[in-house]
């Protein structure tokens, strides 16, 4: 047996799907490999992870990769031209700005929104969920009773009287979008800390003296990782759909920023006869929603198979 | 025997009983909280976050003794906890202040436009359990092939695509070009005149009283902002059936049925799809409600005269009482179908007794 394993060579292929590593990281590299194999398996969620980096390159670059100006259009030459326009791919709008360089700008005020409201959502999720599951009693019901309250509203009504309040604009929506999404996180990590309050490792922790601080931060918290971020990815096309709607209400990124529901509300006025407007920023939003869900739907797969086809 | 049989009938019925009692009981203490939690929350967001609700109200141009008085008439001088209290007290007795777009009390505006929303919501979903209990069934029985990607990809698009987006582009297509259905709106103008609905459930009324001619106005024009939903909810309902649908076809009795030789479309239809039937009730109540915030945008782009339209127009407005009475209104019948429907579940499936 010893002898097999000197010779693979490390990083290979055997080194690391070895059911004995040597090492730590061994171990983990090679748990991260068969996660990546099952993922990679599944072409729709290779074509997801696609449309994700796509997204991210483009918000990166837009400013290399926009032909023309977003904000400043021109308003002589250029209005309402239709999409293969000499010069404007995609058309232009009613203020004459080209709308391949609105949409590819309009990607970053997408990441910004799915980007903060995962940031702000996320970790308050985590730590009501791991605080709830691991304390029981009546800390766990009390703050479980606040998160059915929050679930039981209806998410974009939630956030309509939010904003409503708050005043429009771009920050209001991310927050209002945040307050909104945290509770299915919470529900999530409490159940995965409920899985395993009682396991022996805890116990030995405890044992050995560590607060229920130190517990819940550096043991219980890295365990629900993995299932938060699946839900968190599952829950970005709904996020993006969110901020679209506030925005094409007028309560998200006001004019002239190119967010892209905003985009399908002015384009709403001439959908009749200049229909480009309002749909090429349509497009844009389901390509990348679709991006985010097919994306969620491989990880779930691939990191937890019971639940895979389902 | 018979006797153990009797026997054991019994005692279930008497254990089935405290059980029913107590998930009532445990439906009406969720019910309270869950409904006073959210009577907090929108205190808080319509009381609290402004920073002055009086100005709010009359403007800033207003002079000062006035906005004075719009504060001692709102409570603002009390402490929180007694304006939390009298607010309560209002909203107990369905008094949810005054819209300032209509001038009429919030609860009559809303009692009026509620019926088209349910009735387009309902539309919705019968549309989209319809379409989508068969689609998911088949996804389930045909594992694998093509037409459980195809179902897959129309309930991923469903999930992913912008509703008012799609709502307009489906205007433009089947109302300007193609002139299949009738321009935005619940019904024609000339019938505004002739049609006396008796409640606010128009496609009901006009049944009921015979006006066909009505019947089919009012059906030319639901029949797009429904599809609309209904696809939503198709999305949904087929992904949970094809997944209640594989758990059910991997047990044994459906293996037993098998090797007794019953027909394969029996299996499914008869045996399967049966036991399949009550986690789907819950997920179309659920549907159902996920439709009620649907509609939010869907009004406004059909201009479909009902909750959604009415708390997008206060918003524009700055109507805050109307915004906030909707925000209610809907919160609580959401509340109310999904423990309804989680009574339901815990009623109908007796596996869920033993827990």
């Amino acid at each position: 047996m010893s002898v097999v394993e000197q010779t693979v060579k490390p990083y290979s292929r055997e080194w690391l799907l070895s059911d004995r590593p040597q090492s730590r990281r061994q171990a983990k590299l090679g748990r991260a490999y068969v996660v990546w194999r099952r993922f990679a398996e599944n072409r729709l969620a290779l074509l997801g992870l696609m449309i994700i980096l796509a997204l991210l390159f483009v918000a990166a670059f837009a400013g290399v990769l926009a032909p023309h100006d977003p904000l400043q259009g021109d308003l002589r030459n250029a209005r309402l031209l239709p999409p293969g326009s000499e010069g404007y791919l995609l058309g232009t709008d009613d203020q004459g700005r080209d709308i391949l360089s609105r949409l590819l700008y309009g990607s970053r005020l997408t990441l910004l929104v799915v980007v903060l409201v995962a940031v702000i959502a996320a970790p308050v999720g985590l730590i009501v969920g791991t605080v709830s599951g691991y304390a029981g009693g009546w800390i766990d019901a009390v703050l479980m009773r606040i998160t059915d309250i929050f679930l039981a509203f209806p998410k974009l009504v939630l956030a309509l009287a939010l904003v409503a309040a708050l005043g429009p604009g771009i920050e209001n929506a991310i927050l209002a979008i945040a307050v909104t999404s945290w509770p299915p996180y919470a529900r999530i990590a409490r159940a995965e800390t409920m899985t395993f309050r009682q396991s022996e490792f805890i116990s030995a922790v405890q044992l050995m003296g560590a607060s229920p601080f130190r517990i819940v931060m550096r043991h219980v918290m890295p365990l629900c990782l993995s299932s938060l971020i699946v839900r968190v990815t599952l829950d970005m096309a709904g996020i993006i759909l969110t901020a679209a709607g506030l925005g094409f209400l007028g309560l998200g990124a006001q004019p002239p920023l190119p967010e892209w529901g905003a985009m399908i509300a002015s384009g709403r006025r001439f959908i009749l006869d200049q229909w480009w407007v309002a749909a090429m920023p349509g497009i844009a939003i389901l390509i990348v929603s679709l991006g985010f869900n097919l994306l969620g739907d491989g990880l779930r797969d691939a990191l937890d198979p019971k639940e895979a086809g389902q | 025997m018979a006797l153990t049989e009797t026997s054991a009938a019994t005692r279930r019925h008497r254990r089935r009983v405290p059980a029913f009692a107590s998930a009532l009981m445990r439906f009406f203490v969720m019910a309270a909280t869950t409904l006073l939690g959210l009577l907090a929350v929108t205190f808080f967001i319509g009381r609290v976050i402004p920073i002055d609700p009086a100005l709010a109200i009359v403007g800033d141009r207003a002079p000062q003794h006035v906005v004075e008085r719009i504060r001692l008439e709102l409570g603002l001088d009390l402490p929180l906890y007694q304006q939390f209290w009298i607010y309560l007290k209002q909203v107990a007795s369905g008094d949810f202040g005054t819209s300032v777009l209509t001038t009429n009390p919030v609860l009559t505006d809303i009692l009026r436009v509620f019926p088209a929303t349910i009735e387009l919501a309902t539309v919705g979903t019968i549309i989209g359990a319809v379409l989508g209990i068969p689609l998911g069934v088949l996804a389930a029985v045909k594992r694998g092939s093509i037409a459980d990607q195809v179902v897959r990809v129309i309930g991923l698009v469903g999930y992913s695509v912008p509703i008012f987006w799609l709502g307009l582009l489906a205007l433009v297509l089947f109302y300007a070009k193609l002139g299949w259905v009738a321009y935005p709106g619940r019904m024609d103008i000339v019938y505004e005149y002739t049609f006396t609905p008796a409640t606010g459930f128009y496609l009901l009324d006009a049944v009921w009283q015979g006006e066909w001619d009505v019947v089919r106005d009012l059906f030319r024009h639901i029949i797009l902002p429904g599809t609309l939903l209904g696809y939503f909810s198709l999305a949904y309902i087929s992904r949970m059936t094809r997944s209640f649908m594989l758990n059910e076809l991997s047990q044994e009795y459906v293996v037993a049925a098998r090797a007794k030789g019953l027909s394969e479309a029996r299996i499914i239809w008869f045996h399967a799809l049966r036991n399949a039937a009550v986690p789907l009730v819950t997920v179309i109540a659920l549907s159902y409600a996920g439709l009620l915030e649907g509609s939010v945008l869907t009004e406004t782009i059909f201009a479909w005269p009902g909750l959604g339209l009415y708390i997008t127009n206060s918003l524009q407005n700055a109507d805050m009482n109307a915004v906030l009475g909707g925000t209610v209104v809907i919160g609580a019948v959401f509340v109310g179908i999904n423990l309804l429907s989680d009574l339901l579940y815990r009623t109908l499936d007796p596996r869920t007794r033993s827990r």
